[in-house]
């Protein structure tokens, strides 16, 4: 069985922001592993624009922004293979994976770096009350027919979750001549990003129905209609409220989930997120074995996509010099009030650099709140922020002496500014 | 004119087929849908029934038993998953328990070995079970399998011994001539010595076609919730709690493919076509199940979907000859056991209620098995090595989350009873069947059966007509 040092699941943009980062720092000997015909991942069929703004202070579109990185991997000579699938890795770090030109393959990797991406949850997982007919399909599906292969899946859209996805799709749509008559959003307040508001519904006149949510797929062999209804505090729905659309697509962007379970099947501890829980240097509960992007949190920024992956990159060039040692002292993370989850989860304070950056998300959107972090209980740090949303990850870097002690356990949550 | 016309392909209609191709017929299965085994026969809780519980005496227990004790060797000869994994019938009361003790007897009264367990055994072999747990009854001869293939390959094995099947054709009318029967139907009209009514939630309407019936079918709903294959273990049997007068009730169980169901509830409904969920019924069903295994991981939910039951209105299965005529034969009520029993039945219609009627003479070269299927992923990684050297489309991931190579799907396109639509396909060789649901995948399956079938991508359809994926091309 030959022998890699470093490994790579996943060709999109964390995985090739991994690689480039292994490699300046030392790690010579790389593999990358991309399933599908091109690198880039997800960002090929994102040919709209709004990537890069952090990262290289531009405004590119998706498959700008990866070219930019393919870039960087092939001037570096970095391997990457494409339509290999990997299908099983060990404990051992053996990776197991097919592909038309090599077979069926394993490779003893001393190093692993998991960026796999995520996947959209999809009208199943929800339930969605009704028939199941064709015409109900996620938003990102919409967009891979539509960007990638130059097909229209319906005339009449209804889109369900006002996450950035469906925003996009709102305005995709409209422009190749489909009628989109709303957005429903279970929430009270809308998933995306503020601007994608503006210039996808606004700009469109296609309403957004806050606090609602398709109650009913109606149609024997394809889509006829959808019900929509308002939803209670609790999100069930009202009964009495339904409004009939007759439409024949409802694109369902209602969430995005880790595409984990290479690791979860081997039993790597799992975080809250759906991905694998891991420390500041982003390494997994298995040893040499990292994990970054989407497959341990869903990001809304790729710019944050490519820092994560930059970390893991150094963190996997270190533990193949021998210098990331497991130390004995940890910092555990946790999310406390008002905050949905933390990543890393744990810090290993012997392995950490002088700041460690923590990413949380708010779970409701709120105006003049406290960041507090905590540590076993007492605050010793808090922010002051005017407004704070969900769909927008925070990212904050705190010195590691700044922690009152360096052991036990930290919290992050929310609090009013006024507190009583 | 054919000998035998089979209306209905559904597991029953294509085990039916699959038995009468031994005889030197002429057969010719219709189905209304656009493939075999699209409604019952694949909205259903996939389990080959031990007939342990079936009233004595009655032709549900008679042909379960026999279909069950039939399943090992039929599922090899079909190249059809079958895992003998085990029912475990669960007491979560004293009361219950006391019923499980009469269930044995019927057990044994139908002849199906069945084995009390006490509580802490059945905790040690169902960790997941809810700590309320008073015993269960063990039937060891129960399993699960995939219902999908199953009837597929039976169809399969059928048309390759020399059965016609003509999918799209909904009968209308049935005419008695001199010579026997002409059906008319949507894709033209057919003509045959003998009729097969195998017609699941329709076979009343097709039964009334030639005499007056004093029997009905009347759809029973049960919805499902389908969980990922996310881990193994959850449970490690088929679980059922104790059965009451609507039916086996809400089970929890492992699947084929790794995946758990847990369901069904048990609704009346008006329309033969409504296969709709809803959210009170599926809430219900949650609830009964945790009552069985209260950690059930509802976050691993993918699919919800339901199926018909073709519930008899005499209470027990209908095999028989018309009043009217002995060539009318009438396969109906097959309600479950019925997945169970179907080979069972497939054999006892074909082998007492047509030959002897047609007076027809065994084939000598009858083969009972379908070409094997590969399959990549149960290889190890030697084995898999050479097969993509040989033939390096199965080394083309096109599914990524079932697995699903490209060599798999030509093999799916290039067999007998070969898939026309995404769904057909998807039953077949599972491609879509995973956590996201064709999301990445239906492209390429899409365009594969274009090509295959040299159509353009507008026309390739999900499942019935009309259930066209795509619109129209980009501007």
């Amino acid at each position: 069985m030959v022998t890699r040092d470093l490994v790579i699941i996943g060709g999109g943009s964390a995985g090739m922001a991994a690689a480039v980062a292994a490699y300046d720092n030392g790690v010579k000997d790389i593999l990358i592993l991309e399933r599908s015909e091109f690198l880039g991942g997800i960002l090929n069929q994102c040919i709209h624009n709004g990537f890069g703004l952090q990262e290289f202070k531009e405004e590119l579109t998706g498959p700008e922004f990866l070219t930019r990185f393919v870039k960087q991997v092939q001037e570096r000579g970095i391997e990457y293979k494409l339509n290999s699938y990997v299908y099983e890795i060990t404990e051992k770090k053996v990776v197991r994976y097919v592909s038309e030109a090599d077979g069926a393959v394993e490779i003893q990797a001393k190093a692993i770096i998991m960026a796999a991406g995520c996947y959209e949850r999809n009208a199943g997982a929800i339930g969605i009350p009704g028939d199941r007919p064709a015409g109900v399909i996620t938003a990102g599906q919409a967009q891979l027919y539509l960007n990638e292969y130059g097909y229209m899946v319906g005339k009449r859209v209804f889109i369900l979750g006002s996450g950035d996805i469906g925003l996009i799709m709102a305005r995709r749509m409209t422009l190749e001549g489909a009628k989109v008559l709303g957005v429903a959003e279970i929430m009270p307040y809308s998933n995306g990003l503020n601007r994608n508001i503006v210039q996808c519904l606004k700009d469109y006149d296609i309403p957004l129905y806050l606090s609602h949510t398709v109650s009913k797929t109606i149609g024997k062999s394809k889509l006829e209609a959808i019900e929509l209804s308002e939803v209670d505090e609790n999100l069930r729905v009202i009964p009495g409220t339904a409004k009939r659309f007759e439409v024949d697509t409802l694109l369902l962007s209602i969430g995005l989930i880790p595409n984990n379970n290479l690791l979860d099947k081997i039993g790597v501890k799992q975080s809250p997120t759906r991905g694998s829980s891991v420390n500041q240097a982003m390494e997994t509960s298995l040893d040499g074995v990292f994990s970054c992007g989407n497959v341990l949190h869903v990001h809304d920024l790729v710019d944050y996509v490519v820092d994560e992956a930059k970390t893991a990159g150094v963190s996997a060039a270190r533990y193949l010099r021998g210098e990331l040692n497991r130390g004995n002292k940890h910092i555990l993370t946790q999310a406390g009030q008002g905050i949905s989850y933390v990543v890393p989860a744990v810090i290993d304070v012997e392995s950490a650099a002088e700041k460690v950056q923590f990413k949380f998300r708010v779970r409701r959107p709120s105006k003049e709140v406290y960041i507090v972090y905590s540590m076993d209980g007492v605050p010793f740090k808090k922010t002051y922020k005017p407004a704070i949303i969900p769909s927008e990850m925070e990212i904050a870097s705190l010195p590691l002496s700044s922690f009152p002690k360096q052991e036990g356990c930290i919290t992050i949550s929310l609090e009013p500014k006024e507190a009583k | 004119m054919e000998d035998i016309i089979i209306i209905g392909g559904g597991v029953v209609g294509a085990f039916v087929a699959r038995y009468l191709s031994r005889y030197q017929a002429s057969i010719l299965v219709l189905d209304k849908e656009t493939d075999v085994g699209d409604l019952t026969s694949m909205a259903n809780s996939a389990i080959g029934h031990s007939g342990y519980d079936p009233v004595p005496g009655t032709k549900k227990a008679h042909f379960n038993v026999l279909g069950n004790r039939m399943y090992p060797s039929v599922c090899k000869e079909l190249d059809v998953h079958f895992d003998m994994c085990g029912s475990l019938t669960v007491a979560l009361d004293e009361k219950q328990l006391e019923m499980l003790g009469k269930l044995q007897e019927r057990a044994k009264e139908n002849g199906v070995p069945a084995e009390l367990l006490s509580a802490e055994r059945v905790k040690e072999m169902e960790p997941n079970i809810s700590p309320e747990v008073k015993g269960a009854l063990l039937c060891p001869t129960a399993g699960v399998v995939n219902p999908f293939t199953l009837t597929v390959h039976a169809m399969e094995n059928a048309v390759d011994n020399g059965a016609k099947l003509c999918l799209g054709a909904e009968v209308t009318s049935i005419d008695k001539t001199k010579e026997g029967y002409l059906v008319h139907t949507s894709k033209g009209d057919f003509a045959a010595k003998l009729v097969i009514n195998c017609a699941g939630v329709y076979s009343d309407k097709i039964a009334a076609m030639i005499e007056k019936i004093d029997w009905s079918i009347t759809p029973r709903k049960g919805e499902y919730y389908v969980l990922d294959h996310y881990a193994k273990g959850l449970v490690n049997h088929v679980l059922f709690p104790l059965p009451s007068e609507k039916g086996k009730g809400i089970l929890v169980t492992m699947t084929t493919s790794g995946n758990y169901l847990v369901g069904p509830s048990s609704e009346w409904v008006d329309d033969k076509e409504d296969l709709s969920t809803d959210t009170p019924t599926l809430a219900d069903v949650r609830r009964q199940a945790t009552m069985m295994v209260p950690n059930i991981p509802f976050r691993e939910q993918i699919r919800v979907f339901a199926g018909l039951r073709a519930t008899p209105s005499t209470h027990d299965f209908i095999i028989e000859r018309s009043k009217s005529y002995e060539t009318f034969v009438n396969v109906a009520g097959i309600e479950s056991p019925g997945l169970a029993s179907s080979p069972a039945i497939g054999e006892y219609v074909a082998d007492e209620l047509v030959a002897p009627v047609l007076g027809l003479k065994k084939k000598e070269n009858w083969n009972p098995c379908v070409r094997p299927y590969v399959k990549p992923m149960e290889m190890g990684l030697g084995e898999r090595n050479l097969l993509i050297k040989k033939n390096p489309h199965f080394g083309k991931m096109i599914c990524n989350c079932e697995k699903v190579s490209l060599g798999e799907i030509e093999d799916e396109l290039s067999r007998s009873v070969p898939p026309h639509t995404i769904k057909a396909l998807k039953k077949r060789c599972r491609a879509g069947f995973g956590k996201c649901q064709g999301g990445f995948c239906q492209p390429q399956v899409l365009l594969l059966l274009a090509e295959h079938y040299g159509l353009s991508p507008l026309e390739v359809l999900y499942d019935k007509e009309g259930s066209n994926i795509l619109e129209g091309v980009s501007k």
